[in-house]
Formats: C-alpha cells, sequence, structure tokens
C-alpha cells in the first residue's frame, strides 16, 4: 500500500515537473527565436513608418494604431458594461434568481466561445443587421455602416472580453468587506451611494485589472476581427469608427501566409511577433502584479 | 423614568423557520443607556439590529409586530429606511472605517447628505471628533488614512462618524469586545458622555461593562426578553431565577 502511495506520488511530481519545464521550455523557443528573428529588423523607424514595397519592407507603424484604437474603444464598451454586470451580479441579484443564474451560464459559455464564432457572430449581428439596419434608416440605403470597419471591429472583440472584465470585476467586489456597506448603510447613504463611494473604490484595482486583462486579450485576438474590421493593407490611418484598420495579429497573419515571398518578410514577421508578444506580456503582467497586490489586502 | 424614546410591542422575527426573538415588549428610555446582555445567540444582537432596520440586508428574515421610535412604526411601509438610519447611527463589533483619509471618514455621512462646503464640513468633523475624544490624537493627521490607527481609535473615529450625521439614537452592538482594557475604559467614559444628548442602546457580552456604563438593563435569553429594567436592580436583586444565574455566572 505504502509503495503503491509512493508510486502514484512520484507519478505526479514528475508528470508535473515535466509539464512545467516543457512549458518554460515552449515560452523560452518562442521567446528567443522571435528575439533571434526579429531583432536586427525592431528599431525606431520600424515602429513608427508605414509598410513599403507591397509590404516587403516599412515598418508596421498602422498596425499598431491600429490595434490601440481597437482596444481603446473595445474597452470602453466593455469595461462600463462589465463592471455594470458584476455589480448587479454581486450587490443586486440574489443568488438564486432566474436572471443571475441565466446571467451566470451565459457568461460562463461566452467565455468558452471559440473567437472565430466571434467574428462569424460580429459579421452577423453588427454588420449584416445593425449596420444594414443603419444604412436603410439613416442613409437611404447609401452603403457606410454595412462594411467591416473599427467600430464593428471593437465590439466584437468587446464580446468576447466581456467575460474577462465581469469575472475580474465581481471577483474584486466580493473583496470588499460586508462591515463597509454595512457602515456606509448604517450612515443613511443609499445603497447606490454606498456603490459609489465604497464598492466601486474599494474595487478599483480589480477593475483595472479586469481591464488590462481584456486589453492584453483584444490585442492578441485575430479571429472576431477577420470579418469584421481588420483590413490587409491600408495607405492611410482610419479616421472614423466606420474606416478599416490594421492590426498587429492580423498583419503577422497576412505576412506569413498572403506575402507573395515569405521568406524575405520573415524579419518583419519576428519582429512584428516581438512587438505583440512585449505588448501582451507587459499588459498581463501589470495585471497579475495588481491582482497579487488585492489579494494580500484580503488577507 | 424618563419618556420611551423606542417602544416594540409583540416583535417578533424568524429567520427562514426558525424563531430568533419571540414577542419582544420593551421601552427604552430618551437619553438613558440601556444594555442589553444574554449568552451567545440569544437575540440580543438580531433585535439591535431591528432598532435600524439594519436586518432588511438579510435575505428570509420575517418580521412581525412593531417598534415605535418617537411613536412611529418604523416598519409601516411609508417609512424611509434612508432617512431612518441617519436618526439611528450604529457602531460595529468590528471597528470598520473606511479605507480613506480620518477626515473623509467623519465627513462621508454629511457629504451624502449634500454638504459639500469646505468650511461647513470642517466645522462638522472637529466638533464630532471632539465629541468622540480622539480629536487630540488625530488633529494633526486628519489627511492620512483612517487604516493606520490603532483599534481602539479607530472605533472612537467609527462613533464620530456616526455622531457627524446628528443621530438621536446611537446603538452599540459590542463596540469594546476587540478592545484592550485602556482602549474599551475611553470608549466607556465616551459613552458616558454620550448619554447625555443621545439615547444609548449598548449590547455587551462583559457583565462588568453593561453595570459600570448602563443606566438600565434587560437581559435576553433563547430569543425572550426575560427581565428589564434598572441596572442596579438587575444586578443585585433580579426578580427573575435565571437572570440571576446569568448575572452570578452560574451559565453563560
Amino acid at each position: 500500500m505504502r509503495l503503491k502511495n509512493k508510486l502514484i506520488g512520484g507519478a505526479i511530481v514528475t508528470s508535473s515537473a515535466i509539464s512545467v519545464v516543457l512549458i518554460i521550455a515552449v515560452i523560452v523557443i518562442i521567446l528567443v527565436v522571435t528575439i533571434i528573428g526579429g531583432k536586427d529588423k525592431l528599431s525606431w523607424e520600424f515602429l513608427t513608418s508605414f509598410p513599403k514595397e507591397g509590404m516587403m519592407e516599412g515598418g508596421i507603424f498602422p498596425a499598431i494604431y491600429g490595434t490601440v484604437l481597437l482596444v481603446i474603444i473595445m474597452s470602453i464598451a466593455a469595461v462600463p458594461f462589465g463592471t455594470i454586470t458584476a455589480i448587479y451580479l454581486s450587490e443586486y441579484a440574489h443568488e438564486k434568481s432566474w436572471l443571475a443564474q441565466t446571467i451566470r451560464f451565459a457568461v460562463r459559455t461566452l467565455a468558452t466561445v471559440p473567437s472565430i464564432i466571434f467574428g462569424l457572430f460580429g459579421l452577423g449581428f453588427f454588420i449584416k443587421f445593425v449596420g444594414v439596419g443603419m444604412d436603410n434608416w439613416f442613409l437611404g440605403g447609401q452603403l457606410r455602416w454595412a462594411q467591416p470597419n473599427l467600430l464593428w471591429g471593437s465590439l466584437t472583440m468587446a464580446l468576447l472580453t466581456l467575460p474577462v472584465v465581469i469575472v475580474s470585476v465581481e471577483e474584486a467586489i466580493r473583496t470588499v468587506p460586508m462591515e463597509l456597506r454595512e457602515a456606509s448603510l448604517a450612515l443613511g447613504a443609499t445603497k447606490w451611494q454606498t456603490i459609489w463611494k465604497v464598492v466601486i473604490p474599494g474595487s478599483i484595482s480589480g477593475i483595472m485589472t479586469g481591464t488590462i486583462l481584456a486589453v492584453s486579450r483584444g490585442a492578441g485576438e485575430v479571429a472576431p476581427i477577420l470579418f469584421t474590421g481588420a483590413a490587409y493593407y491600408l495607405a492611410t490611418l482610419p479616421t472614423s469608427v466606420s474606416d478599416q484598420f490594421m492590426n498587429l495579429g492580423y498583419h503577422i497573419y497576412v505576412m506569413s501566409t498572403q506575402s507573395s515571398n515569405v521568406d524575405q518578410t520573415l524579419p518583419i514577421q519576428f519582429a512584428t511577433t516581438l512587438v505583440l508578444l512585449m505588448l501582451t506580456f507587459t499588459l498581463n503582467f501589470t495585471a497579475v502584479l495588481i491582482r497579487s497586490r488585492l489579494r494580500r489586502r484580503v488577507k | 423614568m424618563k419618556e420611551a424614546k423606542i417602544i416594540t410591542r409583540d416583535l417578533t422575527l424568524h429567520y427562514s423557520q426558525k424563531m430568533a426573538l419571540n414577542s419582544i415588549n420593551i421601552q427604552i428610555p430618551e437619553k438613558e443607556v440601556t444594555a442589553f446582555i444574554g449568552p451567545s445567540g440569544c437575540g440580543k444582537s438580531t433585535f439591535l439590529r431591528c432598532l435600524n432596520r439594519m436586518n432588511d440586508l438579510i435575505p428570509n428574515v420575517h418580521i412581525k409586530g412593531e417598534i415605535l421610535i418617537d411613536g412611529l412604526n418604523i416598519y409601516q411601509k411609508k417609512i424611509d429606511v434612508v432617512n431612518l438610519r441617519k436618526k439611528i447611527g450604529m457602531v460595529f463589533q468590528k471597528s470598520n472605517p473606511f479605507a480613506k483619509s480620518i477626515f473623509e471618514n467623519v465627513a462621508y455621512g454629511p457629504r451624502i447628505n449634500g454638504i459639500n462646503n469646505m468650511k461647513l464640513l470642517t466645522g462638522i468633523v472637529e466638533r464630532s471628533l471632539k465629541n468622540a475624544a480622539i480629536w487630540d490624537e488625530v488633529k494633526d493627521r486628519m489627511h492620512d488614512s483612517a487604516l493606520g490607527l490603532s483599534g481602539g481609535q479607530q472605533q472612537r473615529l467609527c462613533i464620530a462618524r456616526t455622531l457627524a450625521v446628528e443621530p438621536e439614537i446611537i446603538l452599540m452592538d459590542e463596540p469594546a469586545s476587540a478592545l484592550d482594557p485602556i482602549s474599551t475604559g475611553k470608549i466607556e467614559e465616551l459613552i458616558f458622555e454620550l448619554k447625555k444628548n443621545y439615547t444609548i442602546v449598548i449590547v455587551t457580552h462583559n457583565m462588568q461593562q453593561a453595570a459600570r456604563v448602563s443606566d438600565f438593563t434587560a437581559f435576553f435569553y433563547l430569543g425572550e426578553l426575560i427581565e428589564h429594567g434598572k441596572t442596579r436592580k438587575i444586578f443585585t436583586a433580579p426578580d427573575n431565577k435565571q437572570t440571576e444565574e446569568y448575572i452570578t455566572g452560574r451559565f453563560g
């Protein structure tokens, strides 16, 4: 019996160790390969100039610009909406009410839906339904909103990142002690005053964590914007939310599959990958830092 | 006995199916200190939290009977609970200052009442802190976080925060149970001062404390009010045998 336990324990430890080594190895390999492949290309000029010569030369500025705009508009949509939902779930809804249970079920399901499905949904809902509707109602059938653009891409991405925001904000709200809510209510504050002046300030770091995680997810995903707004190549920067945009992740995909000479663009691909990796790593690392500070406070 | 500030009539409270308070009838006099004593789970805290309708926050609580404050039943439908709680302050067992500055903690109540004039606020905060006997300890660090204060100071800050709303009644739920003897002494002195202007109801586990600070004492047991009367009488010659046994430490 003892021997059996020892064997099982040993097997668990060994397989965990192998997994850890594998994961670290993969990360290291990805980093080393992209750094070696992209370091010569990476320069200030690369970050700030347009692609040239059919994207064989030049930089990736429009892709960075488009990605930043995408995540900003996405956050403007996802963070307030997600925060309000999280407040509803934790402060207003009864644990067993059908509405709260439905929302929780939807949030969990949403989090598991493959991102390409979000892209198709965005195409069907935002472009073919809302966009066509808007053009018919407001522009007399003139084509403006019924095509991929920055707004639809951002909103589709917002749907994808909504569960991330809701879950992190709700977790943070639950760490605000009940005693503080009681103190506020006992002073004659209304429920909403209590939420606004005590609960939200107390969970601000969770709201920030949720936002950063959503931004990093949104910056890295490509599938949701494939049909809803990302462009292969644009000679000018988007100036309105009804314009299409370039995107870092999509740019990597384009360069590695659509380019007329994949080998020649390899350094650009690596350098773009490196930029995207650094962006998402930094964002995630910041989120983890804020979250660990939040968790410490709870103890 | 002074005029009754709070009167309850057949107040009964159920948690789901379980009865927690059984037909409580009591008269609590104005500007005196009334202590609720009794073993854990006897319903004294539950009863206290009925007086400012804090139990509204807990699901599955059902209340029957009446609580009259200044002759008005606080459980009738048209009562504005928010206004009621401005009139009835509460100090909790565990000090619970907000993660804000000392000043903002005390200014919280006035601010939610719409007072934003800095001069006015400063006056209210200073007066409240003085009345809570903590002014001298914090006057030079009003804008430091309240969480940096000691437990006893935090509790007096919470009392100051309550005073800033200018309530008429102050409910205290074991306000000194987590404090050291010196801090406890300060809170007790404070209660003695406050009763000149406020009606105070205090729940305590500490019998000596009840004897020291209160004018009236109510003994609760298993959700019933067993005996209520002048503190001196309850502690020297109680009418009820259970009261006597509890006070002399034979159970509880």
